[in-house]
């Protein structure tokens, strides 16, 4: 492992008396896919906020592609791209509008734009609808407008929380071939999903749950080390035996 | 990395344009709601007492008591609207509201003033408006007065005195504003209390919206900065704004006849500036609020006491002295001394200095306050 895009120590959240994220402590080499599994409400998109700088951790420490998450939240926005659950583009803006925002917001030259934009929009698709508001797309399209958005400023780290929740199985598959090639250029990506056939394709995969990282690995070695025949079964039970441990915990106390 | 970069903040202005544009209801309430609130206000705050309804209860009928009467009526404060013929008449007039005051005229009127005694009238006054009782009981003593003397000058003439010489006498001259109006008052205060109020909306809600939208969620992850952001979001509101202003200045001064008396330049431009001053108060709420029904809700919250506070509806000197202070905290209150001071002064910016400080340093505090509110994360 030639380095760390994403390194974090004892990295927990809290709000008030719950604990969302507990003490997680995980890294995400260079260049690699990170899948990050869990079921809902158990701590990914807080992770993933307080990598982005969008949340600042309770306790703990991390650093994304070198820079500290406590200290340096501006120096890593500038080097991420990400891409939340909810479509958070402006729907009243056109595609190429909603580009053109993005490319002066990272202060992309003239030039560079117009390069950067032709890329995406022929990467995502999305050619023959530059006119179009970004509200009128479907699902699959506005999601690969938001990567593309996500793009322009050529992050070294791309984090995806979530980025093809009720996305139709043909825009899915679309999607993560443009994963895989961006990963081939030397992107690392991070991404959190409830499709255990995209698990499948990541080369690493975290398992949270209630806030603790449960298990990671290459998605041969989970399935190796929990005897069961795919991701799914490794999901569903590690999720059975933490809430039998729970359950014991609460009965003991 | 910390500093201000004009590429970013022209993204956020051209971005904000383009949706200004394309939500055209919003835009059509921000031009016209200004020019609506005027027309309304401007007729409806009126504190001129005019016509006042009179009922007379005439005892008396002569010439000399229909001269008295037709006295009341020339002035045009009083308007005789009934003739009634007794007191509990003339009570249930004044009890029910069709009549403001009510002239008795004794039945020995005539009698008296043709004998040269001294004869009594009375007048009952509705006293629930203090405005109206005030102007009516003042005149009224000034017609009888004045009635009382020229009917003495009648007698002394008739003795042979010759022409009588008042022995004391006040000339006044009334400056700015000569007839009294309350319109030529009004309408600039007027002016910049619509301007507040609608372009305080427009900001209050924009970045709540981007909350509400989710969008927000995406602009932090950038690394644009809150200074940059803010100042974005406002010059596209400047420029609606002024123009919505120069709409409502040209109907003041056309429609309702109120002349500027100083520079048009010097009001333009301090416009701006109470513009961006107000914009930037909506940007604060902006940052306060977490719903668009919140940020309405504080706007208005803000409103009214900017009313009663500035000096809008009744003068500053007469307030208690923390009651002045705390209409120091409002924009409103400074750029009400500009406006009045301008329109019907004419006076320049050296007369105006104290509120060009002013203003300009609340608003340079509600920036710097709102950056602080402003955190680029999501709680």
């Amino acid at each position: 492992m030639s380095a760390a895009a994403i390194t974090c120590q004892q990295l927990t959240k809290r709000f008030g008396e719950r604990v969302a994220v507990n003490s997680l402590t995980l890294t995400v080499p260079k260049g690699s896919i990170y899948g990050f599994l869990g079921p809902n409400g158990s701590g990914k998109s807080t992770t993933i906020r307080m990598l982005c700088g969008l949340m600042t951790p309770t306790t703990g420490s991390g650093t994304v592609l070198g820079y500290d998450v406590m200290t340096q939240s501006e120096e890593i926005k500038q080097r991420i791209g990400y891409m939340s659950q909810k479509f958070s583009l402006y729907e009243d803006l056109t595609v190429e509008e909603n580009l053109d925002f993005y490319a002066g917001v990272y202060q992309l030259g003239a030039a560079e734009r117009r390069k950067r934009k032709a890329e995406l929009i022929e990467m995502a698709g999305l050619a023959g609808r530059e006119k179009q508001l970004a509200g009128s797309l479907s699902g699959g399209w506005k999601q690969r407008l938001a990567l593309s958005c996500a793009l322009l400023h050529k992050p070294e780290l791309l984090i995806l929380d979530e980025p093809t929740a009720g996305v139709d199985p043909v825009s899915r598959r679309i999607f993560w071939e443009v994963i895989h090639e961006l990963a081939e250029q030397g992107i690392t990506v991070l991404v959190t999903t409830h499709y255990m056939d995209e698990a499948q394709t990541c080369d690493w995969i975290g398992f949270i749950f209630f806030g603790n990282l449960l298990a990671e690995g290459t998605p041969q070695e989970l399935i190796g080390q929990m005897g069961a025949n795919n991701l799914e079964d490794v999901f569903i039970e590690l999720v059975r035996r933490e809430e039998a441990r729970q359950a014991a915990e609460g009965g003991a106390r | 990395m910390r500093r201000f970069v004009w590429g970013r903040y022209w993204s956020v202005v051209k971005k904000e344009v383009i949706q200004i544009k394309r939500d055209r209801p919003s835009l059509a309430i921000a031009l016209v709601m200004p020019l609506m609130l005027l027309f309304l206000f401007g007729y409806a705050v009126n504190t001129d007492v005019n016509d006042i309804r009179m009922a007379v209860w005439n005892q008396s009928p002569s010439a000399a008591s229909r001269e008295l009467i037709d006295q009341f009526v020339h002035t045009k404060i009083f308007q005789v609207t009934a003739s009634v013929g007794g007191y509990r008449e003339l009570e249930a007039m004044l009890d029910d509201g069709t009549a403001d005051v009510g002239l008795v005229i004794g039945p020995d009127y005539t009698r008296q003033k043709d004998r040269g005694e001294s004869a009594h009238i009375q007048m009952l006054v509705n006293g629930s408006d203090p405005n109206i009782a005030r102007t009516a009981v003042s005149n009224a003593q000034l017609i009888v007065q004045h009635q009382a003397i020229s009917l003495q000058e009648k007698k002394l003439e008739k003795q042979g005195m010759g022409e009588l010489t008042m022995p004391l006498e006040l000339e006044t001259r009334v400056l700015f504003n000569p007839n009294m109006e309350s319109i030529v008052f009004n309408i600039p205060g007027l002016i910049g209390l619509i301007m507040q109020n609608v372009t305080m909306i427009l900001t209050a809600f924009s970045l709540v919206r981007e909350k509400e939208r989710g969008t927000m969620e995406q602009l932090v992850v950038t690394p644009i900065r809150p200074l940059e952001l803010m100042l974005g979001k406002i010059t596209p509101y400047v420029g609606v704004g002024l123009f919505s202003f120069c709409l409502v200045l040209f109907v003041g001064t056309a429609w309702f006849g109120v002349p500027v008396k100083g520079s048009i330049g010097l009001l333009v431009a301090l416009s701006v500036l109470f513009l961006v001053t107000t914009l930037l108060l909506g940007i604060f709420i902006s940052t306060v609020a977490k719903t668009q029904l919140q940020a309405m809700q504080m706007a208005f919250a803000l409103i009214l006491p900017s009313v009663l506070l500035s000096g809008f509806m009744f003068p500053r000197d007469s307030m208690p002295v923390v009651i002045q202070w705390l209409g120091g905290l409002v924009p409103l209150t400074y750029f009400l001394e500009i406006l009045r001071g301008i329109f019907l002064k004419g006076v320049g910016a050296e007369a105006l200095w104290e509120e060009i400080v002013g203003m300009g340093a609340f608003s340079l505090v509600i920036l710097a306050v709102a950056i602080g509110r402003f955190r680029k994360k999501i709680e």
